[in-house]
């Protein structure tokens, strides 16, 4: 079975800087892949290329068996690729219902209608209420996304990011910044959604990678040193030296 | 909702009564001031939708208000003439070809400068807004068929069946009917689907685009549309005044537009009509008792954008929560 997520040989320069470097990476059906490396490793780059916010220098991106190197971001999310952002980027004048509505509305289409109430669009808000009460922001429907606390900005995102139905859903350090509670929560609810869609988890917080990946990649200075399960990256001498020993000291 | 609706109705009547005012005041100059303040409220009002709901400042913004307006003048100067345009359209005096045409001409220009311009942003894009207009300006200026810098006089006002156009009061009413449609046409538009993911877009276009948004063709349609108001406003205006001019699209203009949206409350329905009403009221008392009208103008906007976040209509609402 193909990988429903293929990066073939990626090449990213900016000036004389290799901030990609000939990557290749997959991510299958149902997996968790996680992409770890410290700081400056280039992980930002590949998900805004894999998102295509960047143009790649060389390389291919497959997403779902279908060329998308060169498809703008647009083409890519209708092709089943979903994000969240390292810095939590959502519609701060609107409720946290709302910033939810909006994004099921704009998977369901009919976008280009400006004599109908949106306010009026049933499916869309039923579908934003239910997921809402499942979730841990019930309580907070109505609460304007500006004045959230961080954690719930993050889990507001992630319940975006899923209400798009996703094949692959990039999910750039989803728990930066969060409390020790509030990780336990994006970790619970990142289980809860391993079912719903394949994941590409760029993260720092070493517990939730080893809790949750499937697989993991480590990226430093724009090149994957090493690629395994949990136990053989937690084992391999390379990626003590460059990564996780930097940490323990 | 229900109380919207009845402050509209109110100040719809309001409007409506001042040809009967002005006549019992002997004030006759008062329908024409306020004809006018409507049709540049319309004009503001279209601006807005892109400047206030999109968070795209065009500072071109009169080029389709002249459009409008220039399409109206060149199809009363071929129907007086008796010539076509471009020897194929023939002129006319009908308003109800008049208008719809003067709204898909602008419709055009605003796609041919939307396509062009929408792709940069910020400082970008107001100036490449601002370098159309300009072109427009220089363009409608070279035209000496159409009177170059003196414009086009339209000697009489264009025919609507079954209404008598001379007469100046019929002529206000139709002004006001179309700005009242227009104001509801705007409120539909920001509460549709389209509304809502423009208003997505100006929040935050990245989040959309990652949503699955093409927020190029999104912001292109807006612009469209927001092109299409300003040049009905302008055809109005021409049929008001009864002459176009390269004036009318002047980057001053563009500049006054953005005061009166600023003014009145970006982002709000009503403010742009209410800060087309304020500018002109004070432009027009400030210019009887002198030339520099616009120092005062300036020192007030500057007092207003300082101390209230969001025009006319903060105070408004900040005076009606002190009231309470």
């Amino acid at each position: 079975m193909s990988p429903v997520l293929d990066i073939a040989g990626l090449v990213k320069t900016f000036g004389g800087l290799t901030a990609t470097d000939h990557v290749s990476l997959t991510v299958d059906t149902g997996e968790i892949h996680a992409l770890i490396g410290p700081n400056g490793a280039g992980k930002s780059t590949l998900i805004n290329q894999i998102c295509g916010e960047i143009i790649p220098n060389a390389g291919q991106i497959h997403l779902a068996g279908r060329d998308v190197t060169r498809l703008p971001p647009a083409g890519r999310v209708a092709l089943g690729l979903g994000r969240t952002f390292q810095i939590t980027s959502l519609l701060d004048d609107m409720t946290v219902r709302e910033n939810l509505g909006l994004a099921i509305q704009a998977r369901e289409g009919g976008n280009f209608r400006i004599f109908d109430r949106a306010a009026k669009r049933n499916e869309v808000w039923d579908e934003a209420d239910s997921v809402l009460a499942g979730s841990a922001l019930s309580a907070r429907a109505g609460v304007k996304v500006a004045d959230l606390a961080h954690g719930e900005k993050k889990q507001l995102e992630l319940l975006m990011a899923l209400s798009q139905r996703p094949r692959v859903l990039l999910l750039d350090e989803p728990m930066a910044g969060l409390g020790h509670v509030e990780s336990q929560q994006m970790i619970e609810a990142l289980n809860a959604a391993r079912g719903e869609c394949a994941m590409l988890l760029v993260e720092h917080d070493m517990e939730a990678v080893f809790a949750l990946a499937d697989r993991i990649s480590v990226l430093v200075y724009g090149r994957i040193i090493a690629a395994g399960t949990a136990e053989e990256i937690r084992a391999n001498p390379a990626v003590r030296e460059a990564y996780l020993g930097e940490e323990d000291a | 909702m229900k109380r919207d609706n009845l402050v509209l109705l109110a100040v719809l009547i309001l409007l409506a009564l001042v040809p009967f005012a002005a006549e019992f005041t002997g004030q006759s100059s008062w329908t024409k001031l306020v004809g006018q303040a409507l049709i540049y409220g319309m004009a503001a009002a279209s601006l807005n939708f892109i400047l206030g709901y999109g968070g795209m400042v065009s500072f071109g913004h009169a080029a389709f208000f002249g459009i409008g307006g220039y399409v109206v003048g060149i199809l009363y100067h071929h129907f007086d003439a008796g010539t076509a345009f471009l020897g194929i359209i023939p002129g006319t005096d009908q308003m109800l070809v008049t208008l719809p045409a003067a709204v898909l001409v602008a419709g055009l220009a605003a796609a041919l400068v939307g396509a062009l311009s929408l792709r940069t942003g910020g400082v970008q894009f107001i100036m490449i807004t601002l370098a159309f207009a300009q072109m427009f300006f220089f363009l409608f200026i070279s035209l000496k068929t159409y009177g170059g810098e003196d414009g086009i006089m339209v000697r009489r006002t264009n025919a609507l069946p079954g209404l008598n156009m001379k007469d100046k009061a019929t002529l206000y009413w139709v002004v006001l009917a179309f700005a009242a449609a227009y104001y509801l046409f705007l409120r539909r538009l920001v509460r549709s689907s389209f509304g809502q993911i423009i208003a997505g877009i100006r929040q935050n276009e990245r989040r959309m685009a990652a949503m699955g948004i093409s927020t190029l063709r999104y912001k292109l349609y807006a612009f469209i549309l927001s092109g299409m108001g300003a040049g009905l406003a302008g055809a109005l205006m021409v049929n008001f005044l009864r002459f176009a001019s390269p004036d009318m699209m002047h980057w001053t203009r563009s500049g006054e537009l953005m005061v009166m949206v600023i003014l009145g409350g970006v982002g709000t329905l009503a403010g742009p009509f209410i800060g087309a009403g304020a500018l002109f009221t004070l432009e027009t008392t400030l210019a009887r008792y002198t030339e520099h009208w616009m120092l005062p103008v300036g020192i007030l906007l500057l007092v207003v954008v300082l101390t209230s976040k969001g025009g006319l209509m903060a105070l408004i609402a900040k005076l009606k929560g002190g009231a309470k």
